[in-house]
């Protein structure tokens, strides 16, 4: 087994922050006597990661993914917990360290809004002190896989949403890093923007072997790009495991979908019916009864075609989100 | 990487990112213009009061005529848009809506970046600045005849005008990591250092005790030693104490500017990305 590449043990941030109720007078009051509340945004989460994994990271708002992100790439100092990447403490920001990694925020500019793409990726080279020929081979590879042609010589302000996060992240990886921190990569992107940045990061991944800690809220990356998912919630870890474990183990229900032969019936003695399209017929039966449903269904009725089917990855997620902290599992 | 190498990488960065610099600061080259006009209206005031009081006085104010205050003040233009830095404003926009996450992230310190750009925009300043040097020539006809050396010097006076003011300005906009609005403080900065740096008047015509407190700040080592480097009568060896105090102002700075760092970079909360 190779070493983990991300280690995290009992992994703490917690913010204080100032509160007060509405009004002028709590206003004034505020000035003599402030009041504090602690923020525990992470709470003693535990998780390792090996090279090369690409992982999800998955939480609602607030759920404490980013603050995780933020203080694995070295900015935010933990509250408590022990800490590594690449065998480096984040929190020193050592060259050798932030030479190996890239963070990409989907809501964070770092190319200058004003110039061509291709100037900004000249100060990449120029922060990452990259030899001339590498550099020009990496960004010219990049520019065809993401087909950025000709856009990188359009300043940055005039390019639409999709054509800057493409940008962003060709900037953010011309110095080849061995871990990536992709916060929201895809947040407001049209489908197919998002489904060539996903591509993307897959080719990236099988060429440099790189390791992926990935924040989305859109599951089709998750599904795409990750076997593994981390579950955190309120600043706790509700999951770590493969992410077929996590539809096993947290649907309650399966999707029954059956074609009658004589068009129509009335199914719902079966189950919940979800959806009805002519003889396709959608039916929702707890797990525990799938057997059971699907051989009353092929004895009972005419069937021409029938289908079992996990829920989709959404509803499972926020299966395991409304469960929170009562039921904690780690596989 | 061996010293001549990150020596090499880090000129490189410098000379990159101060090519950016010019490239946007020629894009904007009418808004930059226009800054210019805004800026030159403050020496001009000084100018026309002080040329004003010395004619009324029988045509000088403590060895200044109207012709050396011309020259002064005309310098001055130069000198302030070489001490132009990064604001304590900018510093607490940076902090507070979290811009400095993505600076952060570069093997790079956020301050190389600030002293780069810049300096890239100095050059495109001191471009746009001769027109307008050339103007106020003509119509105020300064007396200026600068020796060589006293050339020499001022071209290293006015970038490590540049420095010191850079090293005071970071340190104050650090406190925002503190305090999160730090606007108060520049103000007050702000006003200490138009009396006592050289900026309102050439500090020779403040009083004594003014001139004496101000030795004790770095204040006048970044308006008023390098205009009085060309335009007055400092010889060789003076010129030398004051590059000497410049450089003993930006090591200071330097290493104030790395210990607030050092402390100031843990209270950041990375807040809004």
């Amino acid at each position: 087994m190779p070493d983990p590449i991300i280690s995290i043990n009992q992994l703490s941030k917690h913010f204080r922050v100032p509160v007060r109720e509405g009004g002028l007078r709590a206003s004034v009051v505020s000035l003599f006597r402030r009041k504090y509340n602690t923020v525990k945004a992470v709470d003693a989460i535990s998780f390792q990661i090996d090279p090369g994994e690409v992982v999800g990271f998955l939480g609602p708002n607030g759920a404490g993914k980013t603050t995780s992100l933020k203080m694995l790439s070295g900015l935010l100092y933990p509250t408590s917990g022990q800490l590594s990447v690449l065998g480096f403490e984040p929190s020193r920001r050592q060259s050798q360290f932030l030479q190996q990694i890239t963070l990409v925020m989907g809501n964070r500019n770092q190319l200058a809004w004003d110039l061509p793409a291709i100037d900004s990726f000249d100060l990449q080279r120029s922060i990452y002190g990259l030899p001339a020929d590498q550099f020009k081979q990496t960004r010219d590879e990049f520019i065809e896989l993401l087909e950025l042609g000709s856009l990188v010589n359009k300043p940055i302000r005039n390019l639409s949403l999709g054509e800057r996060m493409k940008m962003e992240i060709v900037g953010a990886l011309l110095h080849r890093p061995q871990v990536l921190f992709l916060d929201e990569p895809t947040i407001g992107l049209d489908v197919t923007m998002q489904r060539r940045i996903r591509t993307f990061i897959a080719e990236y991944n099988r060429r440099t072997g790189a390791t992926v800690l990935l924040t989305s809220h859109y599951m089709a990356d998750v599904e795409a790009l990750c076997k593994r998912v981390i579950v955190i919630h309120h600043g706790e870890i509700l999951f770590d495991g493969e992410l077929s474990c996590m539809v096993e183990d947290f649907s309650a229900f399966k999707t029954i979908g059956v074609t009658l032969k004589n068009g129509t019936a009335d199914l719902r003695r079966y189950g919940e019916v979800l959806s009805q399209e002519g003889s396709r017929i959608a039916l929702r039966v707890p797990k525990s009864a799938t057997s059971q449903v699907t051989a009353q269904l092929l004895a009972e009725q005419q069937v021409d075609d029938l289908t079992v089917e996990d829920p989709p990855i959404e509803d499972v997620i926020e299966h395991v989100f409304a469960q929170g902290g009562a039921q904690e599992v780690s596989l | 990487m061996n010293q001549s190498g990150s020596l090499l990488r880090m000129l490189d960065f410098y000379w990159t990112n101060m090519k950016m610099a010019i490239m946007l600061e020629f894009q904007y080259r009418v808004a930059n213009y226009f800054y210019m006009i805004g800026m030159v209206v403050e020496p001009v005031i000084y100018l026309v009061v002080w040329s004003t009081i010395a004619r009324a006085q029988g045509g000088s104010v403590g060895g200044y005529t109207p012709g050396a205050f011309a020259a002064y003040y005309i310098v001055w233009t130069l000198v302030r848009n070489m001490n132009i830095v990064l604001t304590p404003y900018a510093w607490e926009g940076r902090i507070r809506q979290g811009r400095l996450s993505m600076e952060l992230v570069r093997p790079i310190h956020p301050l190389h970046s600030d002293v780069a750009f810049f300096a890239g925009w100095k050059i495109v300043a001191i471009i746009l600045w001769l027109p307008f040097a050339l103007f106020l020539s003509l119509i105020f006809k300064p007396e200026l005849h600068p020796t060589w050396y006293q050339i020499v010097a001022f071209f290293f006076s006015i970038w490590g005008a540049f420095l010191i003011r850079t090293m005071l300005l970071s340190l104050l906009g650090m406190i925002t990591f503190w305090t999160t609005r730090v606007g108060a403080i520049f103000e007050l900065f702000f006003a200490i250092e138009l009396v006592i740096s050289g900026r309102l008047v050439p500090m020779s015509l403040m009083p004594e005790w003014v001139q004496r407190v101000a030795a004790f700040f770095p204040f006048q080592w970044t308006f008023g030693f390098p205009i009085e480097a060309l335009v007055g009568q400092m010889s060789p060896s003076e010129l030398l104490r004051g590059l000497g105090m410049q450089a003993l102002w930006i090591v200071l700075g330097l290493v104030s500017v790395n210990l607030l760092w050092k402390f100031a970079i843990r209270q950041f909360s990375a807040v809004g990305g």
